[in-house]
């Protein structure tokens, strides 16, 4: 049997440190408290992976999608002549109103970056494409991309959002995106990396995002083959081999596509067990029972932490016996998550409460007018 | 006493100051701007078991108190993950919350939290002849609570009311005994686990380590007889073999 | 209930050799030799016997054979003996199938498929009887490279290094507990450790005070999941702190010692009340993720002030050489690494028989992935499970190792003959018991002396053969699979071990 019939998939391995901040009234902030936030977690991770996602960073392209590309390659021309092929891709099947490199510091201490480029885009859709739903479109359009087009990789398409993301400390990573500079978001999430190998593959950072969900993760997903096999049915390609993927691609799944709420979500993320299901009233039980039934791939086995990052939402979870720490903190207007409790302590030594969340009981923060960044 | 500043240090940074005060003889040290540094306390074995008071002041990071040998740590202000990992003698005090793995494996000394802990509190905690772990929390715990404890001895206090929410309690225990001030359900504790009411004993049990609860937190103003007087259940294991018969022969 | 399972072994006694002095009787701790007064015959149950040989080896006038039974069921590829047994016991009984020592099974034994190079005409062999051979070796970090300053012919070292341990030959004894084995047997291990320049390993059943003076310093003490007889003096007194993660013979669970094994002496050692089980979770339940494993491994640094090499073992699974990679950069010093055939005390069956996989892959899939990601420098690897020979240590070398752990083979040293009853705790050979009566069997001055000859000769056999290859110091030989061919492979599996076929 040839070795590539065989089911050789590479998952990487990695554990973590992460954080978020938000602004529930929508009042955007730089970048530079959670690069600090997340420095002080230094040690949890090994400086092969940092990244952010910022919302509300492009109000002035708020109706377009903003992609975020990478191109890889081993030389500069290599990287540009990616480019070269992805722009071709994008003439022909989408409106470009706008698109730059997105700047960066050559001071920052980072390896091997590749051209990181930006666009502000609209879909355009052609004949049967025009029945599927813009962000249908988006989905197909960067799964295409991420599996066709060699070298080129889109890593952030959402509108009025943007992750930043690539190897070395995320501290360093911010600097060399210059998010305390050049950027104001009412959330910003992080992530600090600690792979247990060394490709040094800009796009197995964290965030991963599609559309505008964005998850960082702490922990390693122990069903991440089932997880994917189930996901690959629904036409996503997990091509990042690295198991944080699925949550992303779970999220697009269950909140955009079949819009079941975030409470539901935890729950077939996590689910309670059946001990715990046995002992609910009828209906309760039979709700979880049948999502359980239904959703079973989609349980995310194994130790995770995750902040999920939406359009006017950011939502904490642990899986379902809270194997990975999470703290959720506010004050005032401010929302905080975090692995640590020092983190948020150092950029707001006062904080108004301070709770680590029940293992699969996510904490949901939602902008007290979602209206401020929509319109 | 002597003061250090941790702001701008590195937790070996400031785990080698402390060390090198030990060895200086220095029996009293207060920890000012302490953010995320960890396993503050762990450094200071001596073969001469010399014992020092650590306050500290922040939040100290993960691991505080790891291995610790007969020191004593006050923390004013939240703890986080892993406190007391392991710890075999001295004693720590938390003025406000800790988080998970609080006590995980200690065998010895006590430790004190005001407020709650978060999950695992007390696993695998044991004893050994005159070597017996205290743990007193004011609050109450999250989910798996004195799993596989083998000894020792844990009180949860509910001062705050909020009731204990927390499950799993106990799975695996084989040793030792947890106090809860309040009621718990049977579904919530382990299948290897006897709720049973308070005896004599028990009673002069709690009657001692709750007066060093109240004594450790005067800012609270609690009084012993108010909180000893409200309904106790004790979580006991049915057995010290627990798995002597999932064998075949 | 009845039991429908045959008796394992068949035992015949030649009447006209025996002469009733009832030494079997007295030998057998699971009683399976009687004395009949009436007719002053010996009577053996063959349902007792757990085939250990130990009657056979002990009879004065060589009256016993004890050989596998020779009743069989109608032969059958598929429902062997071993699989119709195993499932009538548990239909008797409800429980998990217990055994002791390493997987039994026949999977390849790429050892016995590996064949070594020596040199002729272009490069002269060495007699290391006359010639220098040196076998010494330090595990532990090494820098990528030395930052040396040079002042009026004064070279300074600027670099630091951290710790290492120096073995004078790369054979140690693997974790063995005070407790799964016996104080005699646990001794013996130390005292031969110090003898041959090399180390024991505490296992995680603690290190009795006593000893910690005497033997600190060829010990490698172990922190395991259940942190027994754990202390910082304990921590302090060894060379080394081993953070047991996972073992070859059960990787993924955890273990228990049941408390009839917890006498007063070893309830001491682990600081745990005398009779209860000692109980080992199946993970850390400090450890839930990589950066949790570096948050210990810091931690027992701290603990030890920085003056010790920390080692990390881990079963060999499926994804351990990403795993190995994260030890190594979660600031682990040694990578112990244990293959599918490692031994054990005690474990269930149908984990040691179906997890993990050969440390031969292992091994070589490990050196290579360290080495691609340039920090195979920053750890030792000791490799364990299934080393049986001094062939089998240089060829671990050879692919990649820097030394190995024995387990099984120190133990047959001692007297074991691997019959799997560890778990009983009445060891015949007062190896795996804590029962006075039989640990009092097993003289520490001798087997002592029986382990430092096994080292000892084991080490001139590597002698012999690095310098059969033209190698006078075994640094040379480590992960130079050049010096390695494979016989009857697939070619997958050479890929795996990075290594050509006899002829290529």
């Amino acid at each position: 049997m040839p070795r590539i019939r065989r089911e050789l998939y590479n998952k990487e391995i990695c554990a973590c440190s992460i954080f978020g901040a938000m602004n529930r009234d929508g009042e955007r902030f730089t970048g530079k408290g959670v690069m600090l936030a997340i420095a002080n977690m230094h040690v949890r991770g090994n400086g092969l992976g940092g990244g952010f996602a910022a919302y509300g960073i492009y109000p002035e392209y708020k109706d377009y999608y903003a992609f975020h590309l990478m191109f890889t390659g081993n030389s500069p021309e290599a990287k540009r002549s990616a480019k070269v092929g992805f722009d071709a891709f994008l003439c022909e099947n989408f409106d470009v109103v706008s698109d730059e490199e997105i700047p960066h510091s050559d001071e920052a201490v980072v390896s091997d970056p590749p051209l990181i480029w930006r666009y502000f885009v609209l879909p355009r859709k052609q004949g049967e494409e025009a029945l599927l739903s813009d962000e249908d479109y988006i989905v197909k359009m960067v799964m295409r991309v991420n599996t066709e087009i060699e070298n080129a990789h889109v890593f952030s398409s959402g509108k009025n959002m943007g992750c930043f993301k690539g190897v070395g400390y995320p501290e360093d990573i911010g600097e060399y995106f210059m998010l305390d500079k050049l950027y104001s978001a009412y959330t910003w999430t992080v992530h600090g990396r600690f792979p247990t190998n060394t490709q040094a593959w800009w796009g197995g950072a964290h965030p991963f995002s599609l559309l505008d969900t964005t998850v960082v993760h702490n922990g390693e997903i122990s069903s991440y083959g089932t997880n994917r096999w189930y996901l690959e049915m629904y036409g996503y390609a997990c091509t990042l081999q690295t198991d944080t993927e699925v949550i992303a691609y779970a999220a697009d799944l269950l909140m955009r596509r079949q819009k079941i709420p975030i409470e539901i979500v935890a729950k077939i993320l996590a689910p309670p067990i059946w001990n715990s299901i046995d002992r609910m009233d009828e209906k309760e039980k039979k709700l979880l029972t049948t999502l359980r039934m239904v959703y079973g791939s989609l349980l995310m086995n194994g130790p995770f932490a995750i902040i999920i990052g939406q359009t006017g939402k950011m939502i904490g979870l642990t899986d379902r016996i809270r194997l990975r720490p999470i703290t959720a903190a506010t004050r005032g207007e401010m929302f905080y998550l975090s692995s640590e409790e020092a983190s948020i302590r150092l950029i707001s030594p006062k904080l108004d409460s301070v709770r680590t969340p029940n293992g699969g009981e996510p904490v949901v923060c939602e902008l007290n007018n979602i209206r401020t960044v929509l319109e | 006493m002597i003061e250090i500043d941790a702001g701008p240090l590195k937790t070996r940074e400031l785990n080698d100051q402390l060390r090198d005060m030990m060895l200086a003889g220095i029996q009293k040290v207060v920890i000012r701007n302490v953010c995320g540094q960890r396993y503050i306390g762990t450094r200071l074995y001596s073969p001469d078991h010399r014992k020092m008071e650590i306050e500290i002041f922040g939040t100290p990071g993960n691991d505080l108190a790891a291995f610790l040998y007969g020191h004593r740590i006050t923390v004013h202000g939240n703890a986080q993950d892993g406190v007391g990992n392991t710890m075999d003698q001295g004693e720590v005090v938390v003025e406000g919350r800790a988080g998970d793995v609080l006590g995980f494996s200690m065998r010895g000394g006590r430790i004190f939290v005001r407020d709650n802990c978060g999950y695992r509190t007390a696993l695998h905690m044991k004893e050994y002849e005159d070597k017996l772990p205290v743990l007193v929390i004011g609050g109450t715990s999250q989910d798996f609570l004195g799993e596989y404890m083998a000894g020792g001895i844990v009180i949860l206090l509910d001062l705050y009311g909020k009731g204990h929410k927390g499950n799993f309690m106990g799975t695996g225990m084989h040793g030792g005994a947890i106090y809860l001030r309040g009621v718990v359900e049977k579904e919530q504790v382990g299948s290897q686990v006897e709720i049973s009411p308070l005896d004599k004993l028990d009673r002069e049990i709690l009657d001692r380590y709750v007066s060093e609860f109240v004594e450790r937190f005067p800012d609270l103003c609690l009084s012993k007889e108010e909180i000893l007087k409200d309904e106790f259940v004790k979580l006991a294991p049915k057995s010290k073999r627990p798995y002597s018969k999932i064998y075949a022969y | 209930m009845k039991s429908f399972v045959f008796p394992e072994f068949e035992i015949t006694r030649d009447e006209e050799k025996c002469g009733q002095c009832r030494g079997c009787e007295r030998q057998c701790s699971f009683g399976t030799h009687t004395y009949d007064p009436l007719t002053d015959r010996l009577i053996s149950d063959d349902y007792k016997c757990a085939g250990c040989q130990r009657c056979v080896i002990f009879c004065p006038k060589d009256a016993i054979v004890v050989r596998p039974t020779q009743s069989f069921y109608r032969p059958n590829a598929s429902w062997s003996r071993e699989k119709m047994d195993d499932l009538k016991k548990q239909a008797e009984t409800g429980g998990v199938i217990l055994t002791g020592c390493g997987n039994d099974k026949p999977f390849r034994i790429y050892w016995d498929h590996i064949v070594l190079n020596a040199s002729q005409v272009t490069n002269p062999s060495i007699d290391p009887l006359r010639e220098p051979m040196e076998l010494r070796t330090f595990l532990g970090a090494k820098p990528d490279l030395m930052d040396i300053s040079t002042t009026n012919g004064d070279v300074e070292i600027k670099t630091e290094i951290s710790p290492n341990l120096m073995v004078e030959t790369p054979i140690l004894f693997s974790a063995m507990s005070y407790g799964a084995i016996s104080y005699n047997a646990f001794r013996s291990l130390a005292t031969a450790a110090r003898q041959s320049g090399t180390f024991f390993n505490t296992g995680e059943g603690g290190l009795p005070k006593e000893m910690r003076q005497e033997f600190g310093k060829c010990a490698i003490v172990q922190v395991a999941s259940g942190r027994f007889g754990i202390d910082a003096e304990y921590l302090n007194c060894a060379s080394a702190v081993e953070i047991k993660v996972g073992q070859g013979a059960k990787p993924g669970i955890g273990g228990h010692l049941p408390g009839e094994k917890v006498s007063l002496e070893v309830a001491a050692t682990r600081m745990i009340p005398v009779g209860t089980d000692a109980i080992s979770p199946a993970p850390h339940h400090d450890i839930y993720s990589i950066e949790d494993l570096s948050m210990l491994i810091t931690a027992l640094k701290e603990a030890t002030n920085y003056e010790k090499p920390i080692s990390v073992k881990i079963a060999a699974v499926h994804n351990f050489a990403a795993i190995g990679s994260g030890i190594v950069r979660a600031g682990a010093d040694i990578i112990a690494i244990d293959g599918l055939r490692g031994g054990t005390g005690a474990a269930p069956k149908v984990i040691r028989d179906n997890v993990g996989i050969p440390i031969e892959l292992a091994i070589s899939a490990l050196d290579r992935r360290l080495k691609n990601e340039g920090i195979r420098n920053r750890c030792s690897i000791i490799a364990a499970g299934g080393i049986r020979c001094s062939a089998d240590v240089i060829k671990a070398i050879a692919l990649g190792a820097d030394a190995v752990y024995i387990g099984s083979a120190a133990l047959i040293a001692m007297g074991c003959t691997l019959c799997q009853k560890c778990y009983t705790g009445k060891c015949n050979w007062g190896i795996c018991t804590q029962d006075p009566r039989l640990s009092g069997r097993l003289n520490v001055d001798i087997a002592s002396q029986r382990l430092t000859n096994l080292i000892h000769a084991w080490s001139h056999e590597i002698s012999e053969m690095l310098g059969g290859m033209g190698i006078n110091a075994l640094e040379s030989l480590r992960g130079n699979r050049d010096h390695l061919r494979g016989v009857g492979l697939y070619e997958w599996e050479m890929d795996v071990l990075g290594i050509k076929g006899a002829g290529e």
